[in-house]
């Protein structure tokens, strides 16, 4: 039963994590807490759906399709609704996000109604035992994956031109377009990351929790913001180990009975960090250049 | 040339927008006397519009066979249909744009939160409203302007204890929505009234509004090996917790209240047929009850609406029958439309009516409570069916 507990909380934890990256990368080079990142995952959570159940599709194709509808969102928002704000105060463009969300959120109401859509199973690895527990194939999957996609993250970032770049825009935006970086793509670049890591966490939800509906991001997200802010906004590792802070504290909560006080620990928690390291466990401070 | 905004020029504006505002709020509004105004609300959008949505349907079914049959006394009913979304704000503006629409009674709210704020507006006002699926216990206790189509959360919670001892079940374990009106209601009479009859009640597990994974409260009841689990919830939760716990390798039957309405049949399962088999929740409808009254409203509503009632579709249709019998009565009277004793007639009328509905023969005992039967049902292959009644003791 421990061992359960444990991957209910690998599996939680890992789903909070992919999501926390997105938050993380997008604040990290534009300083831009994207609101609507969340709704991303939704929207790719319905593409999936709408493949798999309207179209009839093969599983893979709707993968592929779910991942390739949050890259292309995520590049339009940014093109469209962020882009055009660059050097407005940052309260407008965080004001914008908010307003992407909720536009989001209700369009897909409007579209495809306000109930939540039933995902059929998309791969069914069935049970493994190990010592005497069941440990859900979903489960195990949802951690592989996570693992997978935080290592190719890390070396996109560290050892490719692109990641430089995007270190560059994140240290100094106005010296590296005077270096010759293309600001705009790489901002477009860490968008189209961010959402594809928002993609595969839409179909890592879908697997687990078989339902869809307009408003499932809106808890994800605030959770997901958390474990972001908890490991340090702008840290990869510091998101990876903020999602998996959370997920745990939230089944151990629920494992010792104390369901009810599921997010209030969470939130404690983000507070008890802040108050003792206000950039988050991995966070660097910044000093502010005048 | 631009115009200078001198501050003579704005009052002058800033006058003729207030005062064409004073004149809108005075105008007199839907005047008809061959009318009957009635308010109709709930939430049409947002998180619970399935459930407002199915009501409404249940509501404007029945005024439209009730206009057919020559309305109350001659008098036609119109009804005015606001949107408040689920949320308790709204539900406020709503009530306040149907006062100004002339409006003499509502039928509303849908989901227990909105009508508890519904309830405390409407009796200042002394508007009769009928609510016909609010279930928690408040809803009618803010005044005597109050009725529900629908039994009560506590009523229900009740009803499945005494079930459950029926049944002969030992150990029971809960997992219920914390933070919702309706579950910890149902849940929480529930936990009492099993006590009283004997039933150990092993683990009682709450989980956050909006929770999606409910693995960890699972593992830890499925650990304590009890005979069944309630699951007090909405149709999308339960759908999740059964698949769950099928999951994590619990056979036990669950049991739950009239929320389980809609889990299965409708336009998608929220769970397998596999899954469900021989679990039970109670409710005051089903459609494939054989009672005449039933089925003339099964027919009926299919042919307008092209799909199968639910649960809230009947109470709806109940809820409408409620406030149409009373008004018939009061037509009679002669009192001034929407006069205070008009209103105060209707409500009387409701408090002493007797109403032969779909959801069972309902009467008012000196509060806002229905005194009813209550059916449990099961399912079976992914269908429902009658298992039992309970009678109101």
């Amino acid at each position: 039963m421990f061992l359960t507990q444990v991957l209910n909380g690998l599996q939680l934890g890992s789903i909070y994590a992919l999501v926390a990256l997105g938050y993380t990368m997008v604040y990290g080079i534009i300083l831009l807490l994207n609101f609507a990142h969340g709704d991303i995952i939704m929207f790719g959570s319905y593409v999936a759906w709408i493949a798999l159940v309207q179209l009839g599709l093969n599983p893979a194709i709707a993968v592929l399709l779910a991942i390739f509808g949050c890259v292309v969102l995520g590049v339009l928002i940014d093109k469209v609704a962020y882009a055009p704000l660059r050097e407005a105060p940052r309260l407008s463009i965080l004001i914008t996000a908010i307003g992407v969300s909720y536009l989001l959120e209700n369009g897909v109401q409007l579209l495809l109604g306000a109930d939540a859509k039933v995902v059929p199973s998309i791969i069914d690895l069935g049970t493994v035992q190990v010592f005497g527990s069941t440990l859900s194939g979903t489960a195990l999957l949802t951690v592989a994956v996570t693992i997978v996609a935080t290592v190719v993250l890390t070396l996109l970032v560290q050892k490719t031109r692109l990641g430089k770049a995007m270190r560059a825009v994140s240290e100094d935006m106005g010296a590296a377009r005077l270096m010759g970086v293309n600001v705009n793509s790489t901002i477009s670049f860490t968008f189209a990351v961010g959402s594809a890591l928002a993609g595969i966490a839409a179909i890592l939800y879908s697997m687990a929790y078989q339902q869809v509906s307009p408003t499932m991001g809106v808890m994800l997200g605030t959770k997901a913001f958390v474990a972001a802010v908890l490991g340090g906004i702008g840290s990869i590792p510091g998101a990876v180990i903020g999602g998996l802070i959370v997920g745990f504290s939230e089944v151990f909560v629920a494992a010792f009975g104390l369901s009810v006080w599921q997010d209030a620990v969470v939130f404690l928690l983000l507070i008890l960090v802040l108050v003792v390291k206000p950039t988050g466990l991995l966070g660097r401070p910044v000093t502010e250049k005048v | 040339m631009a115009h200078k905004l001198t501050r003579r020029r704005f009052l002058e504006v800033a006058g003729t927008i207030a005062g064409s505002f004073a004149l809108a709020g005075c105008s007199p509004k839907n005047q008809d006397p061959n009318s009957i105004y009635v308010g109709v609300m709930g939430p049409y959008t947002g998180d619970v519009a399935q459930y407002g949505l199915a009501v409404r349907s249940g509501i404007l079914l029945y005024l439209k066979e009730f206009n057919k049959n020559s309305g109350a006394g001659g008098r036609q009913i119109v009804s005015i249909v606001e949107d408040e979304k689920g949320d308790s704000t709204e539900a406020i503006l709503v009530y306040n744009k149907l006062l100004d629409e002339n409006v003499c009674a509502i039928l509303g709210d849908v989901t227990s939160t909105p009508t508890i704020a519904l309830a405390q507006k409407s009796v200042l006002d002394n508007i009769p409203c009928v609510t016909a699926s609010a279930t928690a216990e408040d809803v009618v206790a803010h005044g005597n302007n109050m009725f529900r189509a629908t039994v009560t959360d506590p009523f229900q919670g009740v009803v499945l204890a005494e079930f459950a001892k029926k049944q002969g079940y030992q150990r029971v374990g809960t997992i219920f929505n914390s933070g919702g009106d309706y579950e910890i209601g149902v849940n929480n009479a529930f936990v009492q009234r099993a006590r009283e009859l004997g039933i150990e009640v092993v683990s009682q597990q709450g989980y956050p509004t909006g929770a999606v994974d409910f693995n960890a409260q699972l593992t830890s009841i499925i650990g304590l090996d009890p005979d069944a689990i309630l699951a007090p919830n909405y149709y999308q939760d339960n759908g999740k917790i059964v698949t769950q716990a099928r999951q994590l390798g619990c056979k036990k039957p669950f049991m739950g209240a009239d929320g389980w309405a809609g889990i299965i049949g409708g336009e998608q399962d929220y769970a397998s047929a596999a899954d469900l088999e021989g679990c039970f929740y109670c409710s005051a409808f089903v459609a494939s009850n054989p009672d005449e009254k039933v089925q003339h409203f099964v027919k009926a509503y299919t042919e307008e609406y092209g799909e199968a009632p639910t649960n809230f579709c009947s109470l709806g249709y109940d809820a409408a029958m409620i406030l149409c019998s009373a008004l018939k009565t009061v037509e009679k009277r002669g009192y001034t439309y929407n006069s205070n004793e008009y209103r105060q007639a209707i409500i009387d009328a409701i408090a002493s009516g007797v109403v032969e509905g779909v959801t069972g023969t309902l009467s008012y005992q000196g509060t806002g409570d229905p005194v009813k039967s209550t059916l449990i049902i099961t399912f079976k292959d992914g269908k429902e069916s009658i298992y039992d009644t309970i009678n109101p003791s």
